[in-house]
């Protein structure tokens, strides 16, 4: 089943097309890849999903839901969740607060019952409290709970992200170099966790990664693009070894 | 040492987090209610004045401190707040609707001056604000029915429950009353997910914005509540002062304010009661101290506002925390006592800048 269409999406800055008329499918349950040289568009094909760019063409569909022209904020509520390229944390809040925030879509309360903390507004967030435990769980990020995040190293913040999206009970969740800055041991921790995520959460997976050997553990199929263009699209062998990508990757 | 074992989340979401902050807060509960059976009426006088600042100061701090919007505008707030509530007073109407209106007036005027503020950030939307102070003080000269114009207005004593309030000590608790309401709803709203929104703005709008949080409407959200809470401020030191004139809420007002929150520490809701008493020690230790100074610079009629500059440079210097930060770092060298550590509170440059799409 088709979780997330493309079709023929792009989008110009100026005279640059960034992305150039893309199509593709990603199915329910998949861990999907994109791979490409830098300034290809991945990250803007991100973007996109999330709806932080406007498209200039083309159209996308997450689960039926025609979300070209989706409003940004309401894209968390249907259940779409992502992470940053460089660490886009809330720099100055505990760890807790960062997680709770990722549940901001999912919230009932109104502003006038939490002003006098009705104990409407208590249950809650002892509920909220308890979504966030179980991502704490899955991830070990127990020692870390009260600390403020500016504080906290790299690799441990590259988690937090990943929590932060967790949080936020994603259907998809779209992971942007989740692996770049971390060394080889918290590399395999990560390989571990994309998949439970897959198999233990039921949470479809989109990656850019540029490590290849993650690309290749984890991955159900790759897509490489390059100038915005789709170059192959398939298992990680045959994108691996189709003539284009090696071309894009090594000149000639 | 104390050890916190948190074994239930409601201790995380309470708002004093062990039985240690209870009594010393209590403490100082006690101390407020008893103070006016000890100090003399000028003394409370200053209190109910700190009590002002510091509700002024709170309302700046939900803005700027914790939804990361800076204002320089904050007069205007509690200038139609101070008017609304000494116009409704004067035509008769009780103390309390009469300072929720002032302060429904200034939210509303909060929302107007947002709608186009939020598009902007840092250094344009301070402009912007001080734009908007600047308008709102013209129009407190002009609009002569409600403000009686330059010449000024006088404000009736405050009238609660059928009574009038006079003298100093009603005063003092009315002051109390208002300001420990509106902290606990600040609280309140922090420990909430619109709180937690705010929070998530100031540090990152765009990740904010992928978790769900509808920019456009916080921001006008917190420059609602900041107004309201402006508003109220207004309200109280109309009483305060007895006659409202213009010259009260010039833009001096709102940078007076945002000291406030800048000394007393960004992001923290005790930072603006040290901030407020700063704010109001300052001009009394500077008033003494002019008796010690050579003449030459003792005299100087601008000794006062050159000092606040230096004390903010010196602050964003020393201690970007602020008088909160102090406070904290005292604390924790007592809590730690034996096992303190120098590096401890080491600021370390981070070198990693994200890449912000605004």
């Amino acid at each position: 089943m088709n979780m997330l269409q493309a079709n023929e999406l792009s989008i110009n800055f100026g005279g640059i097309k960034a992305v150039d008329g893309i199509t593709f499918d990603i199915n329910k349950g998949e861990i999907f890849t994109i791979i490409g040289p830098n300034g290809a568009g991945k990250t803007t094909i991100f973007n996109l999903i999330s709806r932080i760019y406007d498209s200039s063409g083309g159209n996308l569909v997450f689960n039926g839901v025609d979300i070209t022209r989706f409003a940004p904020h309401k894209i968390a509520g249907l259940g779409i969740a992502r992470t940053f390229q460089n660490v886009e944390l809330f720099e100055h809040a505990t760890l807790l607060q960062n997680l709770l925030v990722a549940q901001h879509a999912h919230h009932t309360t109104r502003m006038w019952e939490e002003v006098l903390f009705l104990p409407r507004v208590r249950e809650s967030e002892r509920e909220i409290r308890r979504n966030v435990e179980e991502i704490i769980d899955i991830l070990d990020l127990q020692r870390y709970r009260d600390s403020i995040v500016h504080n906290l190293p790299y690799g441990v913040r590259k988690n937090i992200e990943l929590a932060r999206a967790l949080c936020s009970k994603p259907k998809l969740i779209l992971l942007d170099e989740p692996s770049s800055g971390l060394n080889v041991e918290e590399t395999e921790d990560l390989s571990f966790w994309i998949r439970d995520i897959r198999d233990d959460l039921g949470v479809t997976v989109i990656i850019i990664e540029h490590d290849l050997s993650l690309v290749n553990d984890v991955s159900d199929r790759v897509m490489a693009v390059n100038y915005g263009r789709l170059l192959a699209l398939g298992s990680p062998e045959q994108v691996q070894n189709h003539p284009d990508v090696i071309k894009a990757y090594l000149g000639g | 040492m104390r050890f916190i074992f948190k074994t239930h989340y409601d201790q995380d979401i309470d708002l004093f987090p062990h039985a240690g902050a209870v009594f010393w807060y209590s403490l100082l509960a006690i101390a407020a209610v008893c103070a006016p059976f000890f100090l003399d009426p000028f003394y409370l006088g200053e209190l109910s004045f700190l009590f002002i600042w510091s509700l002024a100061g709170l309302s700046l701090m939900v803005l700027t401190g914790y939804t990361g919007l800076i204002s320089i505008g904050h007069a205007a707030f509690i200038g139609v707040g101070a008017y609304v509530h000494a116009f409704l007073t004067r035509n008769g109407m009780p103390f309390v609707p009469s300072i929720i209106c002032g302060g429904i007036v200034s939210a509303l005027a909060g929302i107007i001056i947002a709608i186009p503020a939020i598009r902007m950030r840092g250094l344009y939307l301070a402009i912007a604000t001080l734009a908007f102070s600047a308008i709102a003080e013209e129009l407190f000269v002009r609009w002569e029915t409600l403000t009686g114009g330059s010449r000024g207005v006088a404000v009736p004593m405050p009238v609660l429950f059928g009574n009038e309030l006079d003298g100093e000590v009603g005063f003092y608790y009315l002051c109390l009353a208002v300001l420990v309401i509106c902290i606990l709803g600040v609280l309140n709203l922090l420990r909430s997910p619109t709180g937690r929104a705010w929070i998530a703005i100031r540090d990152s709008e765009i990740a904010a914005q992928s978790m769900g949080v509808y920019l456009a409407g916080y921001k006008t959200l917190a420059f609602a509540t900041s107004a309201f809470l402006a508003g109220v401020a207004g309200g109280l030191l109309a009483h305060k002062v007895g006659y409202l004139t213009p010259d009260i809420f010039t833009p001096i007002l709102s940078i007076q304010l945002l000291m406030l929150v800048m000394v007393g520490g960004l992001g923290s809701i005790r930072g603006a009661i040290f901030g407020a008493i700063f704010l109001v020690l300052l001009p009394t230790l500077i008033a003494i101290l002019r008796d010690y100074l050579p003449n030459a610079i003792g005299q100087q009629p601008a000794l006062e506002p050159g000092i606040f500059g230096l004390v903010l440079v010196l602050v964003v210097l020393l201690e970007p925390q602020g008088l909160n930060g102090a406070w904290m770092k005292v604390k924790f060298f007592f809590s730690q006592f034996p096992m303190y550590k120098n590096a401890t509170f080491k600021r370390q440059k981070t070198y990693m800048r994200t890449e912000r799409l605004q």
